[in-house]
């Protein structure tokens, strides 16, 4: 059997605070398959952030191991995971997150700088990458000048610039209405159904239901793990 | 990776343009007004210097006493053309110019004018590198038989004759004495004390001593100018001009010499220590002004890391390494500067070539000090963009890309 995409053990996370130290995570197991579409659901609070920063090589854990594509990366040192953010994961946020200054084209085409690709190339990956979600036409339009989920999709052929293993997804409805959020997320499934494997945080149900597994956090801890009812997979 | 970075750095300083303009304007007027003008002052120091004549000794006849009232020094008679034609004889001495000089009143038709008249043998003319702009000069027959041939200075001509009256060959009157003048010497402009060299007729030594000033010994002179080979050679040249001096007058041990030797290049060794101490004042100003324009950059760049902190977040998780980002930052910090520097250039350089062009002074502008410029530039900007950059590069992309 293929290596697991994510592969986490014991993983804990505690912070600094004036009060003392305040454990987010407290030992967390989770073992995510190539190709899965999971959604990570939870009151805020419960840790679920954490566990994405941690996940997306942005944090190191206090405790416990974490194996991103048979590599564990718990303790590997800032640019290495750099590279690694550049290379095997593709980041959806919340707030879209493209440079306001910088046109589709240039936003879209920006992971491929920092892993040294010619102008070239770059800008005719970057106009592929655009035509997929739909959007080549406003290549050399600034972000201000199009609609949020236009923005969001945007951010989406950024993250896939680079052919990510993995993508994680923040929120990625959480600045849209419900008909632009339906779009994205059929998007998303598309993205799935070619074999991406798709980690995204949400707290809305309807959202998670176009996941096929469903990870529930509280307190620091998962509390519930299971797949989409297909029921709820077969309406969307 | 420089490439696309360039780019950015050059764009986020055109996203605000008015505060990148005021940030410059401390390496702007840094590097403009000094450059230009430190370079102008040396020159024209090395300049007058030139005029006077290189590596020159000038030995001045002793003073005399007569019933307790001294004279000042080049009144005795204690030099005569023999010690010069002796002196010449020295190694190391390529001229030697007996000199007899004085203010006289020049007359010519119904204009006159007081100049200096220098009774001189040819030497004079090369000792002091002085090129004539028309006729010719005078010889030693000239000197020998006591011709009356005068060569006339810019000044002096410009006062006696009419513009585009040609000099040569004209006859002026020193003292009753008709002189005809025979060739027109080239501009030197001012010497270092401020008078002006071009006021002056050169004639021959002996019509000087005999027509015009008359002397109480014959063949005494008041100066012999003295033309060293080189630099290097003048130490040399004053101890062996003295002793031979002092043997030829018969000098005891214990006495002091009856004349003086003089060194222009003392005189233009303190010119040029004024000069230097010039220099240094305008590059303390230069310091200080590239030193608070440095501030400026790092204020500025401290203010654009905190406005961008939710970019720098971004570029973080898309794959920017820590390096990327200083590099990013420092490539802003030095553009800023090294186009403060280059606008300071082009306006220096224009104002020195319009200060050229409407006076008389010679500003020169050196490849070297636009390189120096350049350098000192960029090293401010990575000097005062190091501090801002590396702030930058150790944001936490979560607290970053939290930033609101």
């Amino acid at each position: 059997m293929a290596e697991a995409v994510i592969r986490v053990v014991g993983l804990c996370k505690s912070y600094e605070t004036a009060a003392g130290l305040f454990p987010a995570l407290k030992g967390v197991d989770l073992m995510i398959e190539r190709g899965e579409f999971v959604a990570i659901m939870g009151p805020s609070g419960s840790g679920k952030s954490t566990f994405m920063n941690l996940l997306g090589c942005l944090d190191t854990p206090t405790m416990g191991e974490y194996h991103l594509v048979g590599r564990n990366v718990a303790h590997m040192p800032g640019d290495e995971l750099a590279i690694l953010r550049n290379r095997t994961i593709g980041f959806v946020f919340q707030g879209f997150n493209l440079l306001p200054r910088s046109n589709l084209e240039d936003n879209v085409a920006l992971p491929l700088v920092y892993a040294h690709v010619e102008r070239e190339p770059r800008r005719e990956k970057a106009r592929q990458m655009l035509a997929r979600v739909g959007l080549d036409a406003y290549a050399k339009s600034l972000p201000a000048r199009i609609s949020g989920g236009q923005q969001q999709r945007v951010a989406i052929a950024r993250a896939l610039i680079n052919s990510p293993r993995l993508i994680l997804a923040d929120e990625p409805t959480g600045n849209l209405d419900s008909h632009t959020s339906e779009e994205i997320m059929a998007l998303f499934g598309q993205l799935n159904d070619e074999g991406i494997t798709i980690v995204l945080v949400t707290h809305e149900a309807d959202i998670a239901a176009h996941a096929k597994r469903q990870v529930r956090f509280l307190d620091g801890h998962i509390v519930s793990d299971v797949a989409t009812p297909a029921r709820a997979l077969a309406s969307c | 990776m420089l490439g696309p970075m360039l780019g950015e750095a050059w764009h986020a300083m055109g996203s605000n343009r008015m505060r990148t303009a005021l940030t410059m304007l401390g390496m702007v007027i840094g590097v403009g007004s000094v450059v230009p003008i430190g370079q102008g002052a040396q020159y024209a120091v090395a300049q007058t210097i030139s005029t006077m004549g290189s590596n020159l000794y000038i030995v001045i006849a002793g003073s005399t006493s007569t019933g307790g009232v001294r004279t000042g020094s080049g009144f005795g008679p204690t030099l005569n053309v023999a010690d010069a034609e002796a002196i010449a004889e020295l190694d190391d001495v390529t001229h030697v110019a007996p000199t007899h000089q004085g203010t006289q009143q020049l007359v010519y038709g119904a204009k006159n004018w007081s100049a200096t008249v220098v009774g001189t043998t040819p030497s004079y003319l090369d000792a002091r590198s002085w090129t004539l702009v028309s006729g010719y000069a005078f010889s030693e027959s000239d000197v020998r038989s006591a011709t009356r041939v005068a060569l006339i200075g810019k000044t002096a001509a410009e006062n006696l004759f009419v513009p585009g009256e040609d000099p040569v060959g004209k006859t002026i009157r020193i003292r009753q004495t008709p002189f005809t003048i025979i060739g027109v010497l080239g501009a030197k402009g001012q010497n270092l004390d401020g008078r002006d060299q071009d006021d002056t007729i050169i004639i021959p030594l002996t019509t000087a001593q005999r027509k015009v000033f008359g002397v109480p010994f014959a063949g005494s002179v008041r100066v012999i100018m003295v033309q060293a080979s080189s630099a290097e050679a003048m130490p040399s040249v004053e101890k062996s001009v003295t002793a031979l001096l002092r043997q030829r007058h018969r000098i005891r041990e214990d006495m002091d010499n009856d004349f003086y030797i003089r060194n222009l290049a003392a005189a233009a060794d303190s010119a040029a220590e004024t000069t230097r101490v010039m220099s240094l004042l305008l590059g303390a100003i230069a310091s200080v002004s590239l030193l608070v324009g440095g501030i400026g950059i790092m204020n500025i760049m401290l203010v654009s890391v905190t406005e961008r902190t939710r970019e720098i977040g971004i570029r973080m998780a898309i794959g920017a390494r820590q390096k990327d980002i200083l590099t990013q930052f420092l490539l802003e910090a030095i553009m800023i500067s090294i186009t403060g520097c280059l606008i300071g250039l082009i306006l220096g350089i224009g104002g020195a070539l319009l200060v050229n062009a409407i006076t008389d002074m010679v500003i020169v502008i050196s490849g070297g000090s636009v390189l120096v410029a350049f350098a000192v530039a960029a090293s401010v900007g990575v000097f005062f963009g190091l501090y801002p950059a590396r702030k930058a590069a150790a944001l936490d992309p979560i607290e970053a890309l939290r930033y609101q």
